[in-house]
């Protein structure tokens, strides 16, 4: 029982872990919590219906698709919402952030209604029984693609020249503009590729679950954030590590504690890290500047 | 009777993380003396000063103003005992008129509370008064009277800065640190920060401790000048010993001189 | 308080009982703005989750009045208390964090709450509270409005206010005034939490109903929404937004479906071009006006020069 629900909660963590990435590498860049994020997780999920439900898309191929479809709205949102606001105060970017985030919600409500709707599973539907625990052939892959992005993302980051100059912006971006770095081109694809993976994590989510509604981003894209907090913000592998921690966490309360109080034991972990180590628990403590 | 020596510092250690930012620094400031600290850049001059007001709790050693141990305090705490500061780059209240910057430097010598504000009680409205004719008097001391309805960032920098100082002063300090008063200062501007300065101390009987690059200012008002180079206290005394002191000319231009 | 219902009864049979209802949710939201703005808009605290006290507020007072049988004032106090004390109890740690956290932290707190009323049996549940006295009338909420902004002027005029102004702009600066900013910003989120309780507790003896769902986070967002509007620092813009955004949802009928969506562009239009809100950062509406007419004074002798 106990060693399924740590199963369970692997499988919901590492979906949760792709959300965070976003948050994460997003707030590294321009310390901005992209309130909108957990709509883009919503448009790609949508994305991926619509391409293999109208337009018979294969699903692989429809998989990617919805990747860069949501990598292209979240490079947009950026470019609308908070380049214009880049040197006015964090205040002002965040509200803009939240408008960004309400006006696609209900942007998605107003184009597809309000029903959910039911995403068709592309695999069939198999569970494997193992002494311990079961596992159906979804979750393992779901399991794998998760996997494999959070790896392809760590080797990005620390292979390529565009990633090596994203951790340079992060770092301190008017030095990396000395350095010849395009930091508006840079905080573009950090957007670009954070906006891809929580995508792929709607899609996934969409297929488990088999429902796709305009309000689904709104839950997981808090939750996505409380864990890249967990595991400090702006920390690649910090939000790794909190998402899949995060989704333990929940799985675990929610069978012993109260099912109900499922959201709530999120975000009361959410507050504990908060009081008790605001860093995250690989982030590094910060020295004001007087 | 109060002490002699204002401030004293002693075996004053500080590390960011590894880096050692200060090392075994020995301080005193006499009453009413004018000092500066002087020191190539990262030398360590501002941590120095982030420890006095309580922005930053020393990693080893002890400081004590007026006989009191103030490491470990809050700069909320530090304001209310004595010490005021201006700070490197300029932090005003940039949306709030210059009076009421003045005003907000009078916060810890004044005492009404919620509901006094509330009621409007006598105690508030007097006190209100009174923290008023203090700010118009600082304005006027550092002549920006005329100034008082402008919002603080509309000011020009020069006028910045004298801002910064009176609002300093309004929290009745003993002691006065400036952070490099006369940056980006034209001539004329730094010689009547210069005369400022020492009308401060004159007329108010306030010690002041400054940082400062600017060579003539330094040698033109303090009594007594101590340079810091790579975290450690390399040379004190007056301004002409120091300025003749061979340790001090090589951390300033390098081994070969 | 007979008569308190003899004028209500009185005007609204002088307007309609449709405007009068428009006129109580004006000055239900006034007072949630209002106190909002002076935790985001003049200590620069961002709260997104003000519905939440609201809801604190909202479920006490009908509880007392249900079970325990509070005369109305008594049980809108109890309301208002109960708020604040959350208010003060929830500011001690979260208000060590800065900006972004603190609102993610107000955000998961919201959450919170929201979630145990929906799971309490004394709540009613998913069910709802139901069966509150209708006690809330024009009169109650027009004297509420006039206590609410005078405190809250009140406060802002004093050293108290100046104090939460100075942490907005800077904290460091701040603390080096001798101010305690934690302290400041913690009694700041009591005196918002206090008027949102307040405004929960009219609300709930008005709409007689309650469910955790009136309190999501999208009520947060709305109150959030007036007080950007209107103006943040600007207790009488908070009034203008509150009033816009009651009035034109209601004007604008027949595109209700599209409220959210024009909330959210406005919250980023607004932003983007006039950050200050529609009547900016003036406390009052006579300077502001002065100041058009000094700038248009200053202009005309310019021309003249």
């Amino acid at each position: 029982m106990f060693i399924q629900q740590l199963v369970n909660g692997l499988i919901l963590g590492s979906t949760y872990a792709l959300i965070a990435l976003g948050y994460t590498m997003v707030y590294g860049i321009i310390e901005l919590i992209n309130f909108a994020h957990g709509e883009i997780y919503m448009f790609g999920a949508f994305a991926g219906l619509l391409l293999v439900t109208v337009l018979k898309v294969p699903f692989f191929l429809a998989f990617f698709l919805a990747m860069a479809l949501a990598a292209l709205l979240g490079m947009t949102v950026e470019f609308l919402a908070y380049r214009p606001l880049r040197h006015s105060t964090r205040l002002a970017a965040l509200i803009s952030a939240i408008g960004a985030s309400i006006f696609l919600q209900n942007l998605a409500l107003l184009i597809m209604g309000a029903q959910p709707y039911t995403f068709p599973s592309p695999v069939e539907a198999k569970v494997y029984q193992t002494p311990f625990f079961t596992i159906s052939r979804l979750e393992i892959i779901i399991l794998i693609f998760s996997f494999l992005l959070m790896i392809a993302l760590t080797l990005f980051i620390q292979r390529t020249k565009i990633g090596k100059a994203m951790r340079a912006v992060a770092q301190d971006k008017d030095t990396a503009s000395l350095m010849g770095i395009n930091i508006n081109q840079i905080i573009t694809v950090t957007f670009a590729i954070g906006s891809a993976l929580g995508a792929a994590s709607g899609v996934m989510v969409g297929i488990y679950f088999r429902t796709v509604t305009f309000s689904m981003g709104l839950m997981p894209g808090l939750k996505g954030f409380v864990a890249a907090v967990l595991g400090g913000i702006g920390n690649i592998p910090g939000a790794m590590m909190g998402g899949i921690l995060l989704g333990i966490t929940e799985t675990i309360g929610a069978a012993y504690i109260s099912s109900q109080y499922r959201d709530a034991v999120a975000f009361a972990l959410l507050i504990m890290v908060l009081l008790l180590k605001p860093t995250g628990l690989l982030g590094r403590p910060v020295q004001e500047k007087v | 009777m109060p002490p002699e020596t204002i401030l004293t510092a002693t075996g004053i250690c500080h590390s960011f993380g590894g880096l050692m930012a200060l090392e075994d620094v020995d301080f005193q400031i006499k009453r009413k003396e004018i000092v500066s600290l002087i020191g190539p850049n990262g030398a360590g001059k501002t941590t120095l000063f982030n420890l006095f007001t309580g922005h930053y709790n020393p990693t080893r050693g002890e400081i004590y103003f007026n006989n009191r141990k103030i490491n470990g305090l809050k700069p909320y705490q530090v304001t209310p005992i004595g010490i005021a500061r201006t700070f490197q780059n300029i932090r005003l209240f940039g949306q709030m008129s210059v009076l009421e910057n003045v005003l907000v430097g009078q916060h810890c010598r004044t005492r009404s509370g919620l509901f006094d504000a509330i009621l409007r009680t006598r105690g508030f409205r007097q006190e209100e008064a009174r923290a008023r004719k203090v700010a118009l008097e600082m304005l006027a001391f550092v002549r920006l009277e005329e100034k008082k309805d402008e919002k603080a960032c509309n000011l020009s920098y020069g006028e910045q800065r004298r801002l910064e100082m009176a609002r300093a002063l309004a929290t009745n300090p003993s002691l006065l640190l400036l952070d490099e008063p006369a940056a980006g200062m034209n001539p004329q501007e730094t010689t009547s920060l210069m005369e400022l300065v020492r009308q401060i101390r004159d007329q108010m009987g306030i010690t002041i401790l400054l940082i400062e690059h600017d060579m003539k200012v330094v040698m033109g008002i303090s009594e007594r000048v101590a340079v810091l180079n790579y975290g450690r206290k390399i040379a004190e005394g007056t301004p002409r010993e120091v300025q003749n002191n061979e340790e001090v000319i090589r951390a300033y231009l390098g081994e070969s001189a | 308080m007979a008569v308190f219902d003899s004028i209500h009864l009185f005007l609204q049979e002088l307007i309609g009982a449709y405007y009068m209802q428009l006129i109580i949710l004006v000055g239900i939201n006034t007072i949630m703005a209002t106190s909002l703005n002076l935790i985001i808009g003049y200590t620069g605290q961002l709260s997104i989750g003000h519905a939440a006290f609201m809801s604190l507020g909202a479920y006490c007072s009908a509880l007392v009045t249900l079970h325990l049988g509070f005369p109305f004032l008594l049980s809108l106090l109890c309301g208002a208390l109960f708020a604040a004390i959350f208010g003060v109890i929830i500011g001690i740690p979260t208000l060590k964090l800065k900006g972004d956290y603190l609102a993610i932290a107000t955000l998961g707190f919201g959450e919170i709450v929201r979630i145990v009323c929906l799971n309490l049996e004394i709540t009613g549940g998913a069910m709802g509270l139901r069966g509150i006295p209708k006690k809330t009338n024009f009169v109650w909420v027009l004297l509420a409005v006039l206590f609410t902004v005078f405190i809250l002027n009140r406060i802002i005029k004093s050293r108290i206010g100046r104090a939460l102004v100075a942490i907005r702009e800077d904290e460091t600066a701040a603390d080096s005034m001798g101010i305690n900013s934690t302290y400041y910003k913690i009694l700041c989120f009591g005196v918002g939490a206090f008027f949102a309780g307040l405004g929960g507790g009219l609300l709930a003896h008005y709409i007689r109903f309650l469910h955790p769902k009136t309190f999501d986070f999208m009520k947060s967002i709305e109150q959030l929404c007036m007080v950007v509007l209107g103006g943040l620092g600007n207790i009488w813009g908070s009034f203008v937004g509150a009033t816009i955004l009651t009035v034109a949802p209601e004007m604008l009928r027949s595109v209700a479906d599209l409220r959210l969506l024009i909330y959210g562009l406005v919250l980023i239009l607004m932003m983007r071009l006039r950050p200050q809100g529609i009547l900016g950062e003036q406390t009052r509406l006579a300077p502001f006006f002065s100041q058009k007419i000094r700038n248009l004074l200053q202009k005309r002798t310019r021309t003249n020069t």
